[in-house]
């Protein structure tokens, strides 16, 4: 039972995980529309390249949040929950 | 004035000695990482790893690597500022100084720019934070654990900049600081209390995440590469399947992406983010509106004060 009990929980974590780094997909688009966006801009006026492009990675940087934000939890997942939640199931078991 | 041959000498013996300075550390560093990771065969991803640890009241403090690592980079920043500024004179006859000079005039531009003229004295702030945070990335590039992907580290610095930006807030008017929490609507204040903690969160973990990142997917191909070039050569004998065929120049591609360009675009970034809140936070005309009144009110005082002394009298 008790090995049943710690496999569900090792497999739920790692789903958890999983699932948990679908909000890539939020900040790859948003990526992608900052980084056309500079592209057309250079394109209209290169000489403000520079600026455009610092611009940018910025802007990239504050959208990239809410990936990392999914990854900080999917990496807590991994290599912390599990840990805790089997000892917090052994602290119940006795 | 001439300078003589001893005056040489000594110059030469402190350059030497700054730049032990900045080496020194580093150089302890990887010795200390070296007899104190136990040997394995395995990739592994791990956390900084704890030294010791300091019994203390509410709870023990453990002292770990990424701690040391930040104070020996700390050390080896503070040789470096006195090697670029050792011997200046006005007519800069010494490559460093120019160097020095550029690095001092760029972050002054992008204060001023960014900023605007109040925040003028920011400019050594900011650098420092540039420096410390862009070094403690690029300590990666020696194998070493970077502070900066511990979240300890980054959450220090980021609630410092909080503290900035909370007392440039109540500088502007404690009650307006306040009132900002009613607005639009009163019944939001919890959302807009909870809106005020997320900045320091947001900065420590987008700084403590890119970095991070890095260092679990570079640890995860370098694992993936060493099965690899074990299954190609593994029908070779012992001597030769135990090449590291795939580990060679690959992993550096990924290593100039996540260390080198993603730890100095972070450390921009939270440099940049610094100066938009800590000047964001802050209205000029309300500082000055408030000064005034403060004068007007001490002055009034004063006058009072006179008056009641002349009745005294």
């Amino acid at each position: 039972m008790l090995e049943l009990a710690v496999g569900i929980i090792l497999g739920c974590c790692a789903l958890g995980a999983g699932v948990a780094m679908i909000a890539g997909i939020g900040p790859g688009i948003g990526e992608g529309n900052a980084v056309a966006k500079a592209c057309e801009a250079i394109g209209r006026q290169p000489e403000s390249k520079g600026s455009v492009t610092s611009t940018m990675l910025m802007g990239c940087a504050v959208a990239e949040t809410t990936g990392l934000y999914a990854l900080v939890i999917a990496i807590l997942l991994i290599f912390v929950a599990p840990n805790m939640l089997v000892n917090i199931l052994l602290k119940v078991i006795g | 004035m001439k300078v003589t041959d001893r005056q040489k000498r000594v110059f030469i013996a402190v350059d030497v000695l700054l730049i032990l300075m900045m080496v020194l550390p580093i150089v302890a560093a990887i010795t200390l990482k070296v007899l104190t990771t136990p040997a394995s065969d395995g990739v592994s991803i791990t956390g900084a790893r704890i030294f010791f640890t300091i019994p203390m009241p509410l709870q023990d403090l453990p002292i770990t690597e990424s701690q040391i690592n930040s104070f020996l980079v700390l050390i080896s920043i503070f040789g470096l500022c006195l090697y670029m500024t050792h011997g200046l004179k006005v007519k800069a006859n010494l490559r460093r100084q120019h160097i020095a000079e550029w690095i001092v005039e760029k972050v002054e531009t992008m204060v001023n720019e960014s900023m605007g003229d109040y925040f003028k004295g920011y400019a050594p702030f900011i650098t420092s934070i540039l420096a410390l945070s862009a070094f403690s990335s690029l300590l990666s590039l020696f194998g070493l654990y970077p502070p900066t992907s511990d979240l300890n580290i980054v959450a220090g610095w980021a609630i410092l900049v909080f503290g900035l930006i909370t007392y440039y807030k109540l500088k502007s008017g404690p009650l307006k600081y306040l009132k900002g929490f009613l607005e639009p609507v009163p019944f939001l204040a919890p959302m807009n209390i909870i809106g005020e903690f997320a900045t320091p969160l947001s900065m420590s973990f987008r700084h403590y995440g890119n970095v991070l990142s890095g260092t679990v997917i570079s640890a995860l191909l370098a694992s993936a590469l060493q099965g690899l070039s074990r299954m190609v050569l593994g029908w070779l004998p012992d001597a030769l399947a135990s090449i590291p065929v795939f580990q060679i120049g690959i992993p550096a591609v990924l290593s100039i992406y996540f260390d080198v360009f993603s730890g100095c675009l972070q450390a921009y970034i939270f440099a940049m983010l610094t100066m938009m809140y800590v000047s964001g936070g802050f209205s000029l005309e309300d500082y000055l509106l408030r000064k005034e009144k403060r004068e007007k009110r001490k002055a009034k005082n004063k006058k009072s004060k006179i008056n009641d002394n002349l009745e005294v009298v």
